[in-house]
């Protein structure tokens, strides 16, 4: 390890650590402009109203909501982990009975003596598409979960490049940051789904007067923000995840000593056709390949770079076949 | 306003010392700690040993000197209890001779097809790789952090503070072996080993 590659590993974690706090006090923000939002406009619909009729003066909305993804942002923290696995279909390896089993634990445990970590644990998925994901808060509270495409394709060496680029990720706390997105996307999804059905029917009160225009730009804006809220939240979870990939990469070779291998692990989960199945959307920015399909990350470009979670396949494999032969001449002489 | 920009590069310099000092004394616990997860992958090689010889002693009967290497190697490794700067030199010195007898004796495997095919050869041979492959990226962990230590205390300006935080030079773990250095023959003729 170099000094400049430590450097940028505390830069990394201090980088990841502020995100996260920044994804979360935006998270409650965002919940805290639409119920506070909500709050004014209603109190400005009813201020004129007669005397005894209702008159909405404290914020109830505001605070609700804003307590409410508050307790969403903690809940998340604690149990983000576990839903992302749950959400996989995940099963654990506690003792393991295969021959593959047995060996991507000892390959896990290597790499986490290799990167300086405490063993993650350990999971496997159930689909044959070779791909991987790490999860997790920080290093004492993480898991490593790779498909059973990723066992019966790849060979040891290739193995342990793969669950090298996950330890990368555990280690910079990339899986702090992925995994909380991950959740809070979940949950914003999840909130927008139930409350469009409430808002929908009983909307339009039967009210004649006319708002004034203050109002109406106001509740326009309000109404916006709720209908694009589920489309930021995917649009933050693409954009964190792809620079990350190419660092995780770069670790996953420091700690293995031989690019090579993870190059030839990326190939052969590139030639892999099939979408991984068990891994939906919600997820997909956690893994080392985007679970959804190879057609977007097969090149860079201003369509690719708006829309695809991963970076291109081609340019990682790249990257590391120039590491790999950087290497090679450095022993030669 | 003089005293107050004295103060100033007062305060500055005494917050650079606190973390120059800070950053040297958090690397040396680190080089420690590293050290010590070398140790406990060797234990653990020192104890999967005997298994191991066990389990191949019966279908082996005519590559005695080979095992007997093994275990002499290894007897040897766990009496060497030093400490000290020449106690990493030491322990290197009984662990490479150890890597490379069991080294020869995974090729003394390869080379007996019916070994292999009992299922037991092939979890052992997974374990030994594994055993053998936690202790490399021990030594590799531990010498990237005592030369990222080193480096530290040898730099300027950190050089000035390696005195107050009692930094020493840390030890690298080198390999000495002969045999292990060089690169592997390679035999591709097929023939059958007389």
């Amino acid at each position: 390890m170099s000094d400049e590659a430590s450097l940028n590993l505390f830069q990394q974690q201090d980088a990841n650590r502020r995100r996260t706090v920044v994804l979360v006090a935006g998270f409650v923000a965002f919940f805290a402009w639409l119920g506070f939002g909500g709050d004014y406009i209603y109190y400005l619909i009813t201020r004129d109203a007669p005397r005894q009729a209702y008159h909405h003066a404290f914020p109830w909305f505001g605070i609700g909501l804003s307590l409410a993804a508050a307790a969403i942002a903690w809940y998340a923290y604690r149990t983000g982990p576990q839903k992302v696995l749950w959400s996989t279909g995940a099963r654990e390896i506690v003792d393991p009975r295969t021959d593959k089993e047995r060996q991507l634990v000892n390959v896990v445990e290597e790499m986490a003596i290799a990167a300086g970590v405490p063993r993650p644990r350990i999971w496997i998925v159930d689909d044959p598409d070779p791909n991987a994901f790490a999860t997790g808060t920080d290093p004492l509270h993480s898991h490593i979960a790779v498909t059973q495409g990723v066992l019966d394709l790849c060979t040891r060496d290739e193995l342990q490049g793969v669950v090298a680029h996950e330890l990368g990720h555990v280690k910079n706390l990339d899986v702090r940051l992925m995994t909380m997105l991950a959740a809070l996307v979940g949950a914003v999804a999840l909130m927008h789904d139930g409350t469009s059905r409430v808002l929908r029917p009983g909307g339009g009160s039967s009210d004649e007067r006319k708002p004034s225009p203050l109002v109406l730009i106001l509740l326009v804006v309000w109404i916006v923000s709720w209908i694009l809220a589920p489309i930021i939240a995917q649009l933050l979870a693409l954009g964190v995840s792809r620079k990350r990939e190419y660092l995780a990469d770069a670790m996953s070779a420091q700690f293995t000593r031989n690019p090579l291998a993870l190059a030839s692990a990326l190939q052969k989960i590139e030639g892999a056709e099939a979408p991984t199945t068990h891994i939906k959307r919600g997820a997909a920015h956690l893994c080392i390949a985007d679970p959804l399909g190879r057609r977007l990350t097969s090149h860079e470009g201003l369509f690719a770079d708006a829309l695809a979670t991963h970076p291109p396949m081609a340019k990682r494999i790249a990257i590391l076949r120039g590491m790999g032969y950087a290497q090679l001449k450095q022993e030669k002489r | 306003m003089a005293p107050l920009a004295f103060l100033l590069v007062l305060v500055v310099v005494a917050a650079w010392l606190i973390a120059a000092y800070n950053g040297l004394i958090a690397l040396k616990n680190q080089t420690l700690n590293a050290f010590k997860q070398i140790d406990v992958q060797l234990k653990r090689r020192h104890d999967l040993i005997p298994n191991l010889v066990n389990a191949v002693r019966g279908a082996m009967d005519f590559e005695k000197s080979t095992l007997e290497a093994v275990i002499q190697a290894r007897n040897q490794a766990v009496k060497v209890n030093a400490t000290g700067p020449e106690g990493i030199k030491q322990i290197s010195r009984a662990e490479n001779a150890l890597s490379s007898a069991l080294q020869r004796l995974m090729v003394v495997v390869e080379q007996y097809p019916q070994l292999r095919a009992t299922g037991n050869i092939g979890q052992l041979q997974e374990e030994l790789t594994s055993t053998e492959n936690k202790v490399a990226f021990a030594r590799q962990l531990y010498n990237d952090t005592a030369t990222q230590y080193n480096t530290k205390q040898q730099q300027f300006p950190t050089s000035f503070v390696a005195g107050l935080a009692k930094a020493q030079p840390a030890d690298l773990w080198e390999i000495e072996d002969q045999g292990e250095k060089a690169v592997p023959q390679v035999d591709l003729s097929l023939k059958p080993k007389t």
